[in-house]
């Protein structure tokens, strides 16, 4: 599953501006099969994390409510150019995948 | 002997495990986050979601805005920009009110990280986007309504 994150982190004055592509179905549970009529198990990124230099800058929580292949902005203030940031989610099934990368 | 040996390694390798697994649980406890709240975003109201996410009822506020488009063609895919200008903002959570479980996010700022959040969400029709805002303990909240054309939340 795990496929590959994108992670784009660039500064301006002292705001990093931070920009995450995630690939993952985000599958609520609610929606039915077009062809079978069954319910499509949920399957979705239920946690995200984020840390800046090691330290936890975001963490949040996710229902399916979110859109397929999610995308996510943040911005940290303090951040300088060189600063380490790792972004990584966990999905209701207990997969999970994480992406780093330094501010530009 | 072989087997005390064994044994031996065994004990050894679990109590690693186990002081492992503590030293991951007290990281945790320094967290915010507690174990996924499920309470929260089964909930089929956004008061509902809000009192399981242990907030106050919050009050309207100016200083929230909402970047959303005004009609969005593809209810699976609307852009949602929610900035606070509200100092120590710590919390901002997304609603879309009429969605079958209102609750989408709920994310936790903390080290220097703004009051600002860019996420794509999907909406079963039209209905208030609304952004639940925490900053010094106390909650605020704004909304802005997205006219949904095609729902994203059927089949």
């Amino acid at each position: 599953m795990a496929e590959p994150m994108k992670m784009r982190a660039s500064v301006s004055g002292d705001v990093a501006d931070i920009k995450v592509l995630m690939n993952h179905p985000m599958e609520t549970g609610l929606r039915k099969d077009a062809k079978t009529g069954q319910l499509i198990p949920a399957h979705f990124i239920n946690e995200v994390h984020a840390t800046v230099n090691g330290k936890p800058v975001l963490d949040a929580q996710w229902g399916g409510g979110v859109s397929k292949n999610p995308y996510l902005g943040f911005k940290v203030k303090g951040a300088k150019a060189g600063d380490k940031v790792e972004v990584s989610w966990k999905d209701n099934k207990g997969e999970s995948n994480k992406v780093d990368g330094v501010v530009a | 002997m072989n087997a005390l040996r064994r044994n031996i390694l065994k004990s050894a390798g679990a109590t690693g495990i186990v002081a492992m697994a503590a030293a991951a649980g007290l990281l945790k406890s320094g967290n915010v986050l507690a174990a996924w709240n499920s309470s929260a975003f089964a909930a089929k109201t956004v008061p509902e979601a809000i009192k399981d996410l242990g907030l106050s009822t919050p009050a309207d506020s100016k200083a929230i805005s909402i970047k959303a488009p005004d009609i969005a063609e593809n209810g699976a895919v609307v852009p949602v920009e929610v900035t606070s200008s509200i100092a120590g903002t710590t919390g901002i959570a997304i609603f879309a009110e009429k969605n079958a479980t209102p609750l989408i996010t709920d994310f936790k700022l903390s080290n220097g990280a703004e009051g600002f959040i860019s996420t794509r969400i999907k909406m079963g029709q039209t209905a208030m986007v609304r952004a639940v805002v925490t900053a010094g303990g106390k909650t605020y909240t704004a909304a802005k309504e997205v006219k949904v054309t095609i729902g994203g939340c059927g089949g």
